[in-house]
Order: structure tokens, then sequence, then C-alpha cells
């Protein structure tokens, strides 16, 4: 278990990136007018590389243990978001658009794991 | 420049936000409303997770169900919103306080990511069932709160219709 603190710190930076998920998907929504839900693409594929560099640089002791549960699983798991993906995805199907629907969740799925790696190699580098 | 057209005067919240020019994402409002859901969905999400951690190398169940019952509840409360009326005013707050705050805030995409990740490393056999066992199951989840919306929506409307049936379900 964790110290009572951290895990409330834990929780709040969780707050906060919810709160940059509304601003970031606000301003990817104004700026680009496209049919497939992209600001949450670039939300979850953004959030998954700085976990991952975080990640990696907990790994090589560049960061503490603490900073990685606050960074980590409480901004960034905040910030990136699985349920509005799922939704998003379902709706492209729905709207029987197959190839965007499945390039989507898939896509999305293949993007931020690519992402994170590269930040784990970068933040372990 | 050419006025908006008035607003329906019974509407407060119509009002309220032709007086406020802003878009919904850069109202301190709505922030501390997604703030505070965001707060709580993420706590939880620590919680379940610190309880119930994944060991090394196996499928990280914790985070997998968090992600698939909370596509199930987005998928719910966004189409039950939606056949309620317009995104404004209670249904609005509600959105961002329980879809945007607390089920945003509770789900994880990067946990997802770097579990696949690290996983990938060594067993990539559970990798992948992991990261395509999730999606495929989030989607399908979703698909089902968002019938169970429709549905109970449906319900709703046709025990208002026939008001003397009202009590058959």
């Amino acid at each position: 278990m964790i110290a009572p603190w951290l895990f409330v710190a834990v929780a709040l930076a969780g707050g906060l990136g919810a709160a940059l998920r509304l601003v970031v998907d606000g301003v990817v929504r104004a700026a680009v007018s496209t049919r497939l839900p992209l600001a949450t693409a670039v939300i979850n594929v953004g959030g998954s590389f700085v976990l991952g560099l975080l990640t990696g640089l907990a790994a090589s002791s560049a960061l503490a243990p603490g900073w990685l549960l606050v960074l980590g699983g409480g901004l960034m798991g905040g910030y990136t978001t699985f349920s509005t993906a799922s939704v998003e995805t379902v709706r492209l199907l729905a709207e029987r658009r197959w190839g965007p629907g499945v390039v989507y969740g898939l896509g999305v799925l293949v993007l931020a794991v690519a992402a994170c790696v590269l930040g784990v190699l970068l933040g372990s580098a | 420049m050419t006025a908006p057209p008035p607003a329906d005067p019974g509407d407060a919240d119509l009002r309220v936000e032709e007086a406020t020019a802003r878009p919904v994402h850069l109202r301190w409002r709505s922030l501390g409303t997604v703030v505070v859901g965001g707060t709580l969905g993420t706590g939880a999400r620590e919680a379940l997770a610190l309880t119930f951690p994944a060991a090394p190398g196996t499928l990280p169940v914790t985070i997998a169900v968090i992600n698939v019952v909370g596509s199930f509840a987005l998928g719910l409360l966004l189409e039950s919103l939606l056949r309620r009326g317009p995104d404004r005013g209670r249904r609005r707050d509600l959105r961002l306080f329980v879809g945007t705050g607390v089920l945003g805030g509770f789900t994880t995409y990067s946990a997802l990511a770097v579990d696949t990740g690290l996983l990938l490393d060594g067993h990539a056999g559970v990798a992948l069932a992991y990261a395509l066992g999730s999606v495929v199951a989030g989607a399908l989840a979703a698909a089902g709160g968002i019938a169970l919306g429709a549905a109970l929506a449906r319900g709703r409307a046709s025990s208002r219709a026939r008001p003397d049936r009202r009590h058959d379900s």
C-alpha cells in the first residue's frame, strides 16, 4: 500500500489530467475538421508516449517511484481515456463506416503502443 | 454585425450560455466539474489497481476490467443523455462530471499501452491478447451500454404514451 497523501496526490493529478483532456479535445476539434474522432486519438497516443517516457525515466532511476505514480498513473491515467475511444469506435461502426471504425480502433492501439515503447526507450536511454 | 437569434425566454440555460461566449472547454465551471469527476474516477482506478495488482508477465486483469466496465457505463450514459434532449444545462453538467470526469479518469489508455509494450518483451502472446481483447471487449461493452440506454429510453417513451399501462414493467 502507498501513503495516504500519495494516494490523494495521484487522484488529484488524475483530475487535472481529465481537465487537460477537455481542453486538448476542444482545441483539436476547433483546429481540425474531420469526421474521424481525431482528438481522442491525439490524446491517447500523446499520453501513452509521455507515460512511456516516465516509465523509462523511472526504470533508469532518473524519476522517483512516487513521481511515476503521480505523473504516470495519475496525470497521464486521467488524461488518456479508454471509454471515449470505445464509444467513438462503436459510433463509427454504427454508422456502417466499417473501414474507418476498424482502422480507428486498431490504429490508435498500434500507434499508442508504438509511441509508448518509443517513450520507454528515450526515457531509459 | 448580425445579432444572434433571440433565445427562448423560458430557457435559462440557453440565456446563460449566450451570455458566456467561451467554448465549453475553456469555462472554469466545466473545468472544475471535470477536475472533481476525474479525481474521483482516478482515485477509484488507483485503489482497485493497488488492491488487485497484476503479477509481472501476466495479463493486467484489473485495468482490463476497469476499461471494459467504464466503456459500458459511458455508452449507457451518453445514449441516455442524448435521448433526453440537447447537450446543455444539467445534461451537459452530468456528461462533463460523470462522462468526461469520472469515467474518463477511471478508464485509461496509457496504462493499456505501457503494459502491452512491457509485455511484448518476452510475453508477446499475453500482450496481444491483452491489447486486442481490451479493444474488442471495450467496443462490445460500449455497444451494450448504448443499446441498453436506447432500450430504457424507448421504455420510458412508451410508458408515457400509455399512462394506463405504466406499471406493466
